[in-house]
């Protein structure tokens, strides 16, 4: 295979600079010694870390979200698995209109979702709870649960449970036995994803949150709208840190080349 | 297969399916309805929301230029932001894919990890590198001797496109890229033994076959864009709304809701209609390369 050359290595360099460039200037700027955003130039400093304790609202809404992305993404995929299983097991009428339904929350702007979670939870007398929330990220998560369980089931062995079902194994024993350890790295995979998803919604969310449950995005971009200084940085560079932390562990567990193809194709 | 057991699986896929399709029913369909039919609603600064049947909304968004501009303006940043992935991502993804195999990795973490990342810690990270007319962005511009004068990148739709296009980036290289993976390594080769140069191999033979990869890429890249909410709000700032930040405003400021919910309702139905109908046209365009 041919090499690429200079040119396009000079491209590709630029390229990644500018990419990594903005991640790498919030960082930087949360360790800054001074009182105002600036590149920490005379040496780094926690300051604006220990900052963040002062603020009880962050560390309430990290709570929030943290708690919100878990619950939810677990409530999701009580949903899709049964769903999953039955997409890639089954041919029957309404398959492909139940799979483009499930799969539709990705077309759907997340500003559409938004409004229409508030009118329904308002009208409900749900408006700004906690419950209105993890049923409005349960829809949004919902494809990403579905998709990786889906992938995981359908290139399943079925001979294994044929074997079991030989053995005498049926219904839940079956279920829990045989299928779901075998779908299992999808599944948690699939959870992973989807609290991702949650933890970093900000569009839907900004709609439902109110003081109490917002999350940590909204709380950020509520911050960010009135100054920004660099306790907002310090914070952006603890929720990258986690994410990072959460891509190390799902590239481990999973790969993460398929779990990105499988978020590659929103709005689709 | 036995009468109770051929019924069973006549009936499994629904009784699997039904949770599911009982929450998506209760908890997306009926909110979507209700959001659709409060457009219609009337609503007044003193009486509230009333639920009569007008198209007084409608009216207002079809004749006050105010929201045509708007309208336009998100379209217009979607497609510029677009572009832009398009004519950057696309040779990336090519100079990625001829990289050797450790470095592929890498910098494949490298540039498709951003899509994780929060979207709020990635704008903040544009609004600190913009950061008014001293910003790092334009330092750079300006000892490169690229510019004279700094150009205005906060509050300004320059602004939001390159911040907007920094965070769609991942989505173009990972399509681009998926397309290349299905692309024959010897039809190259037998192009370059027939005698043709890197130009030509890329124009008539890399180019066609990732087509459909840039165009796929495309549409997730525009729909996405024309109905992002924190990027334009945090860059382009109050005085630069867009449909999303728009409605945004109506509901949560102005109180306006059935006013937001015809602008959402529009936005949604402009998406829907060209997707689909781009998706459409690039199927039937790229038969062949989906067969």
């Amino acid at each position: 295979m041919s090499r690429n050359g200079p040119l396009a290595l000079i491209f590709h360099t630029v390229f990644v600079i500018v990419m990594v460039a903005p991640i790498l200037v919030v960082c930087l700027v949360a360790f800054t010694p001074e009182g105002y955003l600036s590149l920490p130039t005379n040496g780094f400093s926690l300051r604006w870390f220990r900052t963040i304790a002062n603020y009880p609202e962050f560390i309430h809404a990290f709570w929030v979200s943290l708690g919100l992305g878990a619950l939810s993404s677990l409530v999701a995929l009580l949903f899709a698995v049964p769903a999953a299983l039955a997409i890639a097991r089954y041919r029957f009428r309404g398959r492909d209109v139940l799979a483009a339904l499930f799969l539709s929350p990705l077309m759907i702007p997340h500003v559409v979702l938004g409004i229409a979670f508030l009118r329904f939870f308002t009208s409900a007398g749900l408006g700004g709870s906690f419950a209105a929330l993890i049923v409005a990220h349960v829809i949004i998560v919902f494809p990403f649960a579905l998709r990786l369980t889906l992938a995981a089931a359908t290139g399943m062995d079925r001979t294994v449970e044929m074997a079991a079902v030989s053995l005498g194994a049926g219904g839940w024993t079956l279920f829990r036995r045989v299928t779901l350890p075998l779908i299992l790295p999808g599944v948690i995979s699939g959870w992973a994803l989807a609290f991702i998803q949650s933890f970093d919604d900000l569009t839907m969310t900004v709609f439902l949150a109110a003081p109490g449950t917002e999350t940590l995005p909204v709380r950020m971009f509520l911050y960010i709208q009135d100054n920004i200084d660099p306790l907002v940085t310090s914070v952006s560079a603890c929720v990258i840190a986690i994410t990072m932390a959460a891509l190390i562990l799902l590239d481990r567990f999973y790969g993460l080349d398929r779990v990105l193809a499988g978020k590659g194709d929103t709005g689709r | 297969m036995s009468m109770a057991a051929e019924e069973r699986s006549l009936r499994a896929p629904w009784v699997l399916t039904a949770p599911a399709l009982m929450l998506f029913v209760g908890v997306l369909l009926i909110p979507l309805a209700m959001t659709v039919m409060l457009s219609f609603h009337d609503w007044g600064q003193y009486k509230g929301i009333e639920p009569v049947f007008i198209l007084k909304n409608w009216h207002e968004i079809a004749t006050d230029p105010y929201y045509a501009e708007m309208f336009w303006r998100t379209f217009r940043i979607a497609i510029l932001t677009t572009l832009l992935t398009a004519l950057l991502g696309a040779p990336e993804a090519y100079i990625l894919n001829r990289m050797s195999g450790r470095w592929k990795s890498f910098f494949l973490l490298v540039i498709l990890g951003p899509l994780l990342i929060s979207v709020v810690a990635r704008t903040l990270g544009w609004a600190l590198l913009f950061g008014g007319n001293n910003g790092l962005v334009n330092k750079l511009l300006m000892s490169l001797g690229l510019i004279g004068s700094p150009i205005p990148f906060m509050f300004t739709e320059t602004g939001v496109v390159i911040a907007l296009a920094h965070v769609m980036m991942p989505f173009m290289v990972l399509s681009v890229w998926a397309a290349l993976q299905r692309l024959d390594p010897q039809i190259e080769n037998a192009a370059m033994s027939l005698g043709a140069g890197p130009a030509t191999i890329i124009r008539r033979i890399i180019m066609p076959q990732i087509m459909p990869g840039v165009l796929s890429g495309a549409i997730i890249v525009f729909s996405l864009s024309a109905s992002a909410f924190a990027t334009p709000a945090i860059i382009g700032g109050r005085r630069l709304k867009v449909a999303a930040t728009l409605a945004y405003d109506e509901f949560l400021n102005t109180l306006n809701w059935p006013l937001g919910a015809a602008v959402a309702t529009l936005l949604l139905v402009a998406l829907v209609l060209i997707v689909v109908g781009s998706n459409a046209l690039i199927e039937r365009r790229y038969a062949e390369v989906f067969r």
